[in-house]
């Protein structure tokens, strides 16, 4: 589904940000990323759906080179590929109904959306995306209204509003608190097998990566330290990616007892 | 004025720096600090100075006989308006607030693509941006009275004039306030509009127009507020409102009639200024 081949990330000020990436990620494989901040996890991320150029090397989405594509073709790509941000990048003044539909945009001509009209069928996908994440009363309330749980909720309805064959979650529960992190990570994993969606997440916490992913990739100063399933990333695995023994800190579990957690 | 920072910050519970120390003054730097607050007083006075020189400032005129004199009679006149004369002045005080409603509308209008076009966050091109900016700050550096004069040589005499002076007036301070407001939205919804997909306009449309829009009204109304203003002294120089009138009364020397229209003028004025705050506050 996603093919990384020779990918090479260098900043203007020649730092590498990414070091010769062969990757080959297939159709619904629950990717989660982890490694250090600074690792590269999110300019991996980002050039996936091109928010983030490449300087060598190719990367393959369904088939079609997003490297490569450019203007229409670009924004086809990136259609079918929905992102979920640490932030939420939701529009805060704007109702939740809005937000999801907004989604839609890439389906529509440039005219149609520009006095913010959308077709019966478009509302319809939005309330079934919201109704998939548990918040579909919440439609006509502002975003900002809502909880940052229920915020990253929408931005996934968002993404799911796209048809997406893809889902990228860049460290998409760094800023909720322990319950509401297991509440967007079961969404995320929820969607994954249901809808078949291939779902790569960047996470820090690697008590969470090994829960729900089914693959596992490390990074370290830019490169792939380690690829490969669950039952292989052991703690010392993890302390080979990390370049030092496990802190406390980058367990869920530390903040909050896994057990006594309820969904 | 400016959108407020977004929140996550706090809401992600990231620990805040601690306050940065400044180092204990010592009695040196205390000295320094002290001689600083005495330049910044000389050159301030100076400056004050030079310029009572440069218009010639007489404050024992304020206090002469013939300003007392003077003052006293016209301030007696104007303390009787002269009532009679409000029936004629109605017509030109509604033509006032037309040439304002329709000088801000126009204005804010042409306005918002244009200050699309400024903003670096929607336009990186600084080829696009530079030029926009700059055509900006001319039609900002020329005041509203001196437009009013040139469309007065080219259209004539009347309203019309005043609307055209007025549309500059608007366009500049609305585009202005407007990309500085683009500028400081957030972020966020851009970058996903553009993970999503979307084109330049549609990202203009459902990233950029939702978090500015409450900004571009509260302008728009905070430019009326000006406007209306602005049009009551248009017609001295021609441009059609009150201003002719007010201006006929004055060099007739009829303070009674030209204090009915300052009262009148100020009564709308008034009237607009507070339902356009009230309308301000609600928005934002």
């Amino acid at each position: 589904m996603i093919e990384f081949k020779n990918v090479v990330k260098q900043y203007p000020n020649g730092t590498i940000g990414l070091n010769n990436i062969n990757l080959n990620i297939k159709e619904g494989e629950f990717v989660v990323i982890v490694g250090l901040s600074g690792a590269g996890k999110s300019t991996l991320l980002r050039s996936i759906n091109r928010l983030h150029d490449i300087s060598s090397g190719e990367i393959l989405v369904d088939g079609k080179s997003i490297t490569r594509a450019n203007g229409k073709q670009l924004r086809r790509i990136r259609r079918d590929i929905g992102m979920i941000f640490q932030s939420f990048n939701l529009v805060k003044r704007a109702t939740v109904l809005r937000n999801v539909l907004s989604g839609r945009v890439g389906y529509h001509s440039t005219f149609s959306t520009m006095f913010g009209y959308f077709p019966k069928e478009d509302h319809d996908i939005a309330l079934d995306a919201l109704t998939r994440v548990n918040i579909r009363e919440k439609a006509y309330i502002r975003a900002d209204q809502l909880s940052g749980g229920q915020q990253q909720r929408v931005s996934i309805a968002r993404a799911l509003a796209q048809k997406p064959k893809v889902i990228l979650a860049d460290e998409p529960v760094a800023s909720l608190d322990p319950l509401t992190t297991r509440q967007v990570m079961d969404d995320l994993q929820r969607i994954n097998r249901e809808l078949k969606i291939t779902t790569i997440v960047n996470l820090h916490f690697i008590d969470l990566a090994r829960e729900y992913a089914t693959r596992i990739i490390g990074l370290r100063a830019g490169e792939v330290v380690f690829d490969g399933p669950v039952s292989e990333a052991t703690d010392a695995k993890f302390s080979e990616i990390y370049g030092r023994p496990i802190n406390e800190d980058e367990l869920l579990a530390a903040d909050a007892p896994k057990g006594g957690v309820t969904v | 004025m400016t959108p407020a920072p977004t929140p996550e910050a706090a809401a992600s519970g990231a620990p805040t720096p601690p306050p940065s120390k400044k180092p204990a003054p010592t009695i040196d730097s205390k000295g320094l600090q002290r001689y600083k607050m005495l330049a910044t007083w000389i050159i301030f006075i100076g400056v004050l100075v030079v310029c009572f020189v440069g218009v010639d400032a007489d404050f024992m005129a304020l206090f002469s006989d013939g300003a007392r004199q003077n003052m006293g009679r016209i301030l007696g006149e104007m303390m009787r308006p002269d009532w009679s004369y409000a029936s004629h002045i109605w017509k030109p005080m509604v033509e006032t607030v037309q040439i304002a409603i329709a000088g801000t509308i126009i204005g804010a209008v042409l306005a918002v693509p244009v200050a699309l076009l400024c903003a670096v966050n929607i336009m990186p091109k600084k080829i696009v941006s530079i030029p926009a900016r700059m055509v900006l700050n001319l039609v900002r550096t020329v005041p509203d009275l001196l437009f009013a004069a040139i469309f007065v040589a080219v259209f004539g005499i009347g309203a019309f004039a005043g609307m055209l002076a007025l549309v500059f007036f608007s366009f500049g301070l609305v585009a202005k306030l407007t990309y500085e407001a683009i500028e400081a939205i957030d972020p966020g919804p851009l970058e996903a509009m553009t993970a999503s997909g979307a084109n330049k306009i549609q990202l203009i449309v459902f990233g950029v127009i939702p978090q500015a829009l409450p900004y571009f009204f509260s302008y728009v109304l905070y430019t009326f507020e000006v406007n209306v203003r602005a049009a009551a002294v248009l017609g001295f120089v021609g441009a059609g409102g009150i201003g002719l009138h007010l201006d006929q009364q004055l060099n007739s020397l009829r303070y009674d009639r030209a204090s009915t229209i300052i009262v009148i003028t100020l009564v709308i004025v008034l009237l607009i200024d507070y339902a356009s705050t009230y309308l301000r506050r609600k928005l934002l």
